[in-house]
C-alpha cells in the first residue's frame, strides 16, 4: 500500500530529519507513528502527502511514486487530520466535510448525501449540517476533522496528533470510536503521536523514532515484550512493562500455592499457634472442601480471646478475592490502591487455590527491573 | 435657507461630483490594493519595503500630492483622482495584508493537505477570512478620502471643495458652511453605509463567532 524506499530529509541547514527510512504499510493497516519530539515522525508523516518533500528517496503509494504523481491531485487522494482540527469557521459543517468533494467536482446532491452520511457514522444528527465550527465543542469538531478526511473515500488517510488537543475523556471516547471507524471501513492510517498508550491502544503497529531513525517497529504486543533498547524500554515507561510482563499475566502464575488456612471448627489457641508456626497475622477459614469462608487474623483473635468460641464464630466472612484469571495488573493495582496486606485466589466455586501477597508483588518488580539483568549476566558467563 | 433655494441645485451636482470623485478613487484603491496585500504575504521580504513606502508616501501634506500631479496629469479631475488613489491606498494595503498574513496557520495547512490549489486557498480561505479586516481598511479609507477630496477644488477637480475655497477668498462663511456640513454629511452616511456592508461581508460562520467572543 505504502512504501518508503531509502526516504532521507535534509533540512536547509543540515539537519536530518529523516534518515534513509524503510518502510512498508499495509493495505487496512493502522500505523502508528511514535517518538520524542524532533524525531522526525511527523515530517516522514507530512513526506506522505508531500507538505515536505523528501531530500532523497521515493515513496510509494500501491505500487506508484508520489513524487512524480499531480501534487494536488495526489493530497485530494490522501486524507489528511491535524492536530489543530483545522474546521474552516467560515464555512458551515456541510461545507466543511464536503471540501475535498467539492474539490473534485462532486455534484451538491451527492456532497450532501455523502456528508450525511458520515454525520451518521459518528452518531451526529444531520442537523449539524448547516452550522458553523464555533457553535461545536472541541470533541465534535475533531469528529468532523475526521469525517471531512473521510469524505472523498481515501484508501490512506494521515493523522497528526488528532487527538492532542482534547481533553481525557473527549479523547478516550474519540479513540475508541475511530478505532472501531477505521476497522469497519479498512482504511489504511499513518497517526503520528507522542503519546505511547495512545499509540498501545490504536496501533496495529508501531514504528519508534528517534533522530530520523527507526529504533523498532512491531506490534503493541512485540514491543511490550521485547523492547529493542533502552532508549525503547525508557519510551515505553517501566510501568507499563510490569503489566505487559510477558509470562506473568494472571495472577494464577505468581500466587502462592499454599495459604495458612484453618477450619472453622477450630479453636482460637490452636488458630494462634497455627500463625505462630507459620509466622502469619491471619488465616484463611476454609471448609473441608477447601471453599472460602472468610478470615480470622490477630486482632480478632485479641479481641475474643477471653470467650470460649470456635474460628467460624468470630471469623471476618467479607473478604475480597480475586480469580485465577484474573490479569495481574488489576490485583496489583488493588492491592496498592486499597491498602490490602494479600488477596486469597479462588476458583470459580469459591475453592481457594492460593495468594496473592504484598511478597509475590516484590518478586514481579524485581523480576521486571533486574530480572533482564542477572539474565544477561549469566548469559555472559 | 435662501442659500439652499438659490444654490440647491448646484450644492447636489457639487456634492455628486465631490462623491464620484472619492468612490472612483477608493476603487482604484480597492482594485489596486488588495491583490498587492495579498501578493505581498507571499514575499514578506519586499512586504515591509513597500507597505513602508507606501507609508512615506502617505506622510507627504496633501496639497504637495495634488500640485505634484499637475505638471503630470494636468488640472481637473484625473490628477485629483490619481492623487487620492495614492491615499487610498495605504489603508487598504495594510489591512489587506495584515488580515491575510493572520490568517491562522493551521488553517492554510489543513487546506494544503486536502489538495486545494494556491487560488484556491487564496479565494476560499484567506480572503474570506481577511474580509472583515479588508472592509474595515476601505472603510476608513473611503472617510479620510472624502475628507481630503475638498482639496480636490484647488486643482480644479471640483466638489464641495469649491464652495469652502470661494468662501475663503470671498470672507464668505456661508459658503465655507455649504461645503462643510455636506461634505462632514457625506463622510458619515458613507461610514455608516460602510459599516452595514462590512458586517454583510463578513462570512456569517465568521460573524456569530466573534459575537460569541
Amino acid at each position: 500500500m505504502l512504501k518508503f524506499d531509502h526516504v532521507t530529509k535534509v533540512y536547509d541547514g543540515g539537519k536530518k530529519a529523516v534518515d534513509n527510512m524503510m518502510l512498508e504499510v499495509e493495505k487496512g493497516e493502522f500505523v502508528v507513528f511514535i517518538g520524542p519530539s524532533g524525531c522526525g515522525k511527523t515530517t516522514t508523516m507530512k513526506m506522505i502527502n508531500r507538505l515536505i518533500e523528501p531530500s532523497d528517496g521515493s515513496i510509494y503509494i500501491e505500487g506508484e511514486n508520489i513524487l512524480e504523481k499531480n501534487l494536488v491531485q495526489l493530497r485530494r487522494e490522501i486524507g489528511y487530520v491535524i492536530q489543530q482540527i483545522g474546521l474552516f469557521p467560515h464555512m458551515t459543517i456541510q461545507e466543511n466535510i464536503s471540501l475535498v468533494p467539492k474539490l473534485l467536482k462532486w455534484t451538491e446532491e451527492r456532497r450532501r448525501s455523502r456528508a450525511e452520511e458520515l454525520l451518521r457514522l459518528v452518531d451526529m444528527d444531520p442537523e449539524y449540517l448547516d452550522r458553523y465550527p464555533h457553535e461545536l465543542s472541541g470533541g465534535q469538531q475533531q469528529r468532523i476533522g475526521v469525517l471531512r478526511a473521510l469524505a472523498a473515500d481515501p484508501p490512506l488517510i494521515l493523522m497528526d496528533e488528532p487527538f492532542g488537543a482534547l481533553d481525557p475523556i473527549t479523547r478516550d471516547s474519540l479513540q475508541e470510536e475511530f478505532k472501531k471507524l477505521q476497522q469497519s471501513l479498512g482504511k489504511t492510517i499513518v497517526f503520528v503521536t507522542h503519546d505511547m498508550d495512545e499509540a498501545l491502544k490504536l496501533a496495529d503497529r508501531i514504528v519508534i523514532m528517534r533522530d530520523g531513525k527507526l529504533v523498532q517497529v512491531g506490534t503493541p504486543d512485540d514491543i511490550l515484550r521485547n523492547p529493542a533498547d533502552d532508549f525503547v524500554e525508557e519510551f515505553i515507561g517501566k510501568e507499563r512493562l510490569v503489566q505487559a510482563r510477558p509470562n506473568i499475566q494472571t495472577v494464577e502464575q505468581i500466587m502462592s500455592l499454599e495459604p495458612a488456612t484453618i477450619g472453622e471448627d477450630k479453636t482460637l489457641s490452636e488458630a494462634i499457634q497455627l500463625m505462630k508456626n507459620r509466622r502469619v497475622d491471619s488465616l484463611l477459614v476454609v471448609d473441608e472442601q477447601q471453599i472460602l469462608k472468610g478470615f480470622i487474623d490477630i486482632e480478632i483473635i485479641d479481641r475474643n480471646r477471653k470467650k470460649e468460641v470456635q474460628v467460624g464464630d468470630v471469623m471476618e466472612t467479607n473478604v475480597y478475592t480475586v480469580e485465577k484469571e484474573t490479569l495481574l495488573r488489576d490485583t496489583i493495582h488493588k492491592i496498592l490502591k486499597r491498602g490490602m496486606k494479600y488477596v486469597p485466589v479462588v476458583e470459580a466455586n469459591h475453592r481457594l487455590i492460593g495468594i496473592v501477597t504484598r511478597a509475590n508483588l516484590a518478586d514481579v518488580v524485581y523480576d521486571t527491573i533486574w530480572g533482564d539483568e542477572e539474565n544477561l549476566s549469566m548469559n555472559h558467563q | 435657507m435662501e442659500f439652499l433655494t438659490n444654490n440647491g441645485a448646484q450644492l447636489l451636482l457639487k456634492t455628486w461630483e465631490h462623491f464620484y470623485i472619492s468612490l472612483i478613487a477608493v476603487s482604484l484603491g480597492v482594485i489596486v490594493a488588495i491583490p498587492l496585500g495579498v501578493a505581498l504575504t507571499r514575499i514578506p521580504k519586499v512586504a515591509a519595503f513597500v507597505i513602508g513606502t507606501v507609508g512615506v508616501v502617505q506622510t507627504f501634506p496633501s496639497l504637495a500630492i495634488l500640485a505634484f500631479f499637475i505638471p503630470l496629469l494636468g488640472v481637473g479631475k484625473v490628477p485629483a483622482i490619481a492623487a487620492l488613489f495614492f491615499y487610498s491606498m495605504l489603508p487598504i494595503l495594510r489591512n489587506t495584508y495584515t488580515g491575510v498574513k493572520d490568517v491562522n496557520q493551521s488553517l492554510l495547512e489543513a487546506g494544503r493537505g486536502m489538495g486545494m490549489s494556491s487560488w484556491q486557498r487564496v479565494w476560499n480561505v484567506e480572503i474570506p477570512l481577511a474580509v472583515p479586516i479588508i472592509m474595515a481598511g476601505i472603510r476608513v479609507s473611503t472617510v479620510y478620502l472624502i475628507g481630503w477630496a475638498t482639496l480636490a477644488s484647488f486643482i480644479g477637480a471640483g466638489g464641495l471643495g469649491d464652495y469652502i475655497f470661494n468662501g475663503l477668498n470671498l470672507y464668505r462663511p456661508d459658503l465655507i458652511i455649504a461645503g462643510a456640513v455636506p461634505v462632514t454629511l457625506l463622510a458619515l452616511i458613507t461610514d455608516l453605509l460602510l459599516g452595514r456592508l462590512e458586517v454583510r461581508a463578513t462570512p456569517k460562520g465568521l460573524r456569530d463567532s466573534q459575537e460569541a467572543i
